[in-house]
């Protein structure tokens, strides 16, 4: 077969492979609005969950997903990603600082609900706690940093030397050079470790079940006092997010109108997802061009 | 210019932070007044969790200043939490005693609800009532077809629940008669996925709480008797179990109130009822 | 008088910053190594149970002494586990650098616009959603068309696949991307197609970007628990046939777990299993490093 035939072939089928992949996307897409969009409303949007009878809503869960989210990316990104930067630039490349790296990897793997069990009897009982949104996000930092850790140092990684010799011989120091040059070139990778991690929260329900727990205590928002326990802002208080609350409907249910709570809220946390990663990728998109300037 | 401001802001969410820790141990004050405040964490069985939760909504609304928190685990973790002292209450399906590792000597038992099981199958097996002993075989998987108890033809698709679950446990003495039971073709662990297999696949056969039964599944009879409070009251069906609130030791002045309220007649004839529960004073036969 | 050089101060704590976090995340990964070795370990030296009992396939944690005592083996859980993970990967890899190639070269605009949102959605989808989809959609129709109940292998693995497809997918197109433009240009200069500037040339210099990308795929399906745990079948045998129903690691410990308590010897065997799920993963990812080194060599 000559060159110009095998590389049309190939063409035909990277698109192919790409536009499978929107198909199965739309599909489920489709499914989960097609099923929801009914139940979404105001009411819907602002009431909370009922136990036994019809008419709940997700009000309080779609507030503790948001506010789970900011506290545990706010462990996980810093913490994430300097420990990236320190394996990536200052570390020693050697047996030692491999193995760490694959402990780091396999680390990824651990099963949520094994973080789930370990947050209940480390960070709820022992650190005394409590079933609480502090609790959560600490499990879900142990299951989210691993992965900013990685993701930080493999797209340090891929930031051409050169890039850096070039800015230490101007003169530059080592931290200058990671956060002046190196850093900005590696951002869209960054951003892209933030979203997927962001993302990973958004959907976590294992690890949630045993610590930030399953119902969420009547919220008074203009209660002024941020350690009362009816403050929503309360980091000390259980929170039940979206994506546990639809693993409860679907479990142990006992409201008449199932269907529409457990399709409603799937519907409500994708287009939550959709709108967050649009905003995140603007953010980004600015963010980075005042830094690259590009 | 720009590191700074990020350090700066980095350091006050640490500081912001470390102030809310430090305040979380003054943060609650049990105030003693007239009304009851305080607060409860019950932990334990994910099938008496609704009706709890139910339950400490109504409570709520008579004694704002009480926060009560339900949340879910098993009532392995249940019992193994309360005799921590991690929480307040164990909530559990089974008695403290049947589950190995368990120190009952400390655990003080509450039963609040009877809570009633049936067995399950797919619409289209035609089969109304069986025998404990053919139940048995089926799950047993002697009998692997449904006509060879008088259905259609069409091969049993057992569905277990989790090995350790309450439900299965009650299922296992009380039916069962302490039979180890097959493999099955399937098992799970949440009554909604029982629920959607047994009305979705033909020949299928499982066992769930009786709240969870509706039209799309069949409710087969053992040995004519049904799960009504007649029947059971009158010893007739014997796949049933106390709903447990354990307490280590002697529970406090607050948490005594609530599960004084679950015990009332307000709760009792009431909520229980209306979530498919039976009262527990009404069972005249002793477990 | 060093001290007072405002870059040294800044060089000074931005190396000790770097390093608390790179030393928390260490500890971390060392501290729950350790929780999940003694926990696991304690089968052992608790409960005396020997190496050939717990690698078998007699799973009977609550039989009463009578009949014989208890058994904990949980090769069909491993091997549950690892076919479910290895098939989902070696369907996904493929498929989703083929997808970071599209988006790279073949068409970068549309990539960037339409197919990065369409994975980062992917990603975000929860797993108790995909679980309950694959309930409502992939088994009846696994059962209807190609025979067996439904809850199979099979079902496991095309759930799994979906979802660890934007992991592989994105990794492998962050690698590709920042790949210097120079080795294409190279590439083009001389002559070649771009079929075969992807194949000999971008591929292989993206290749410990695109294999890390399979990586952190495969530990994702190795972990994955609530979606594979509605659609396969749970049953506790070693499947014959890609149809016949499976049990992982974490379906099994999702399952028992809150109904057991801390310390039994149920309770113990199920540690086990996350600590031997964590091995497993371990030695999947070294292998695939190993063998990827070893091809970069050549």
């Amino acid at each position: 077969m000559k060159a110009k035939t095998k590389d049309l072939l190939a063409t035909g089928f990277f698109w192919l492979g790409a536009g499978f992949v929107i198909l199965i996307l739309a599909l489920l897409l489709g499914y989960i609005l097609v099923h929801g969009y009914q139940a979404i409303d105001l009411d819907f949007l602002t009431k909370a969950p009922k136990a036994i009878r019809a008419g709940g809503g997700i009000g309080p869960n779609i507030f503790n997903s948001f506010y789970l989210l900011f506290l545990s990316m706010a462990l996980t990104v810093p913490v994430g990603l300097f420990g990236g930067i320190y394996l990536a630039e200052y570390a020693r490349q050697n047996t030692f600082t491999n193995i760490i790296r694959l402990s780091i990897e396999t680390l990824t793997s651990l099963p949520s609900i094994v973080v789930g069990l370990f947050g209940l009897l480390i960070f709820v009982t022992k650190f005394g706690l409590g079933y609480s949104l502090a609790a959560g996000a600490l499990a879900l930092t142990v299951i989210n940093l691993p992965l900013m850790v990685r993701i930080t140092e493999e797209t340090l990684r891929t930031v051409p030397h050169s890039w850096r010799e070039a800015s230490l011989s101007l003169g530059a120091t080592r931290w200058q050079t990671t956060y002046r040059v190196v850093l900005p070139c590696a951002l869209p990778g960054l951003i892209t470790g933030i979203i997927i991690a962001a993302g990973r929260v958004f959907g976590e329900a294992a690890a949630l079940l045993f610590t930030a727990g399953i119902t969420t205590p009547h919220l008074n928002f203009s209660q002024v006092n941020l350690l009362h326990p009816t403050s929503p802002w309360n980091p000390f208080r259980p929170g039940e997010t979206l994506a546990v609350h639809i693993w409860k409907i679907n479990s142990e249910a006992l409201i008449p109108d199932i269907r529409r709570v457990a399709d409603g809220s799937a519907a409500v946390l994708v287009l939550v997802l959709l709108i967050f990663n649009m905003l995140a990728r603007w953010i980004a998109r600015r963010f980075a061009r005042r830094l690259t300037s590009v | 210019m720009r590191r700074k401001s990020w350090m700066i802001a980095l350091a006050a969410a640490l500081v912001v932070v470390m102030a809310v820790a430090a305040g979380c141990g003054a943060g609650n004050p049990p105030s003693r007044q007239a009304a009851l405040s305080g607060k409860i964490i019950v932990v334990g069985s994910t099938a008496m969790q609704p009706f709890v939760e139910e339950a400490a909504t109504a409570f709520y609304e008579k004694n704002p200043d009480v926060q009560i928190t339900v949340q879910g685990g098993g009532s392995g973790t249940g019992l193994s939490q309360v005799s921590q002292g991690a929480c307040n209450i164990g909530n559990s399906d089974i008695f403290a005693e049947e589950k190995e590792s368990i120190d009952s000597s400390q655990l003080v038992d509450h039963k609040v609800v009877v809570q009633a099981f049936a067995v399950v199958a797919n619409p289209g097996v035609g089969v109304d009532s069986l025998s404990k002993k053919q139940l048995q075989d089926i799950f047993t998987g002697k009998i692997t077809n449904w006509k060879q108890v008088g259905g259609k033809d069409q091969k049993i698709f057992l569905v277990n629940r989790a090995k350790g679950s309450g439900t299965r446990s009650t299922f296992r003495k009380y039916v069962m008669d302490g039979i180890e039971e097959a493999k099955g073709d399937a098992e799970q662990d949440s009554s909604g996925a029982v629920h959607k297999i047994v009305s979705e696949t033909d020949g299928a056969v499982s066992y769930m709480a009786i709240a969870y039964l509706n039209d799309k599944v069949k409710t087969i009879k053992i040995d004519g008797a049904a799960p009504t409070e007649a029947d059971i009251a009158g010893g007739r069906y014997p796949f049933w179990s106390y709903g447990h609130m354990y307490t280590k030791g002697q529970p406090n002045s607050v948490v005594k109130a609530f599960i004084d309220y679950v015990l009332s007649d307000e709760v009792q004839q009431g909520l229980v009822k209306e979530m498919y529960y039976f009262p527990v004073n009404g069972i005249q036969v002793e477990r | 008088m060093q001290w007072l050089n405002p870059n040294l101060r800044r060089e000074f704590a931005g190396y000790t910053v770097t390093f608390v976090c790179a030393s928390i995340a260490i500890g971390l990964t060392i501290a729950i190594i350790v929780f999940l070795g003694w926990k696991g370990l304690s089968i052992f030296f608790v409960h005396k149970i020997s190496l050939a009992n717990i690698f078998s396939v007699n799973w009977w944690p609550d039989r009463a002494a009578e009949l014989g005592g208890p058994q904990v083996g949980v090769l069909t859980f491993m091997v549950g586990s690892i076919i479910a993970s290895a098939l989902a990967a070696v369907v996904s890899a493929p498929f989703g650098i083929t997808v970071a190639v599209f988006m790279s070269n073949i068409s970068p605009r549309l990539g960037q616009q339409v197919l990065q949102p369409v994975i980062e959605l992917l990603a975000g989808i929860p797993s108790v959603v995909y679980g309950y989809i694959g309930l409502s959609i992939l088994v009846p129709f696994v059962r209807e068309n190609l025979g067996g109940t439904g809850f199979s292998l099979l079902a496991g693995a095309a759930v799994l696949s979906v979802m660890i497809l934007p992991t592989v997918t994105s990794v492998s197109f962050d690698a590709l991307r920042a790949l210097p433009s120079h080795l294409k240009e190279a590439a083009y200069a001389l002559g070649a197609t771009r079929w075969q500037t992807v194949r000999m040339v971008l591929l292989p210099a993206a290749r410990e970007g695109l294999l890390t990308g399979v990586v952190l795929a495969l530990a994702r399906a190795f972990g994955e628990a609530l979606a594979v745990q509605m659609v396969i079948g749970n049953k506790r045998e070693i499947p014959h046939s890609i149809l016949d129903p499976i049990i992982t690691l974490t379906s099994g410990i999702t399952m028992d777990m809150g109904n057991t308590v801390q310390g039994s010897l149920w309770n113990d065997a199920l540690w086990f299993m996350a600590a031997i799920l964590l091995l497993i993963s371990f030695l999947f990812i070294f292998a695939i490093r190993t063998i990827g080194k070893k091809v970069s060599s050549w």
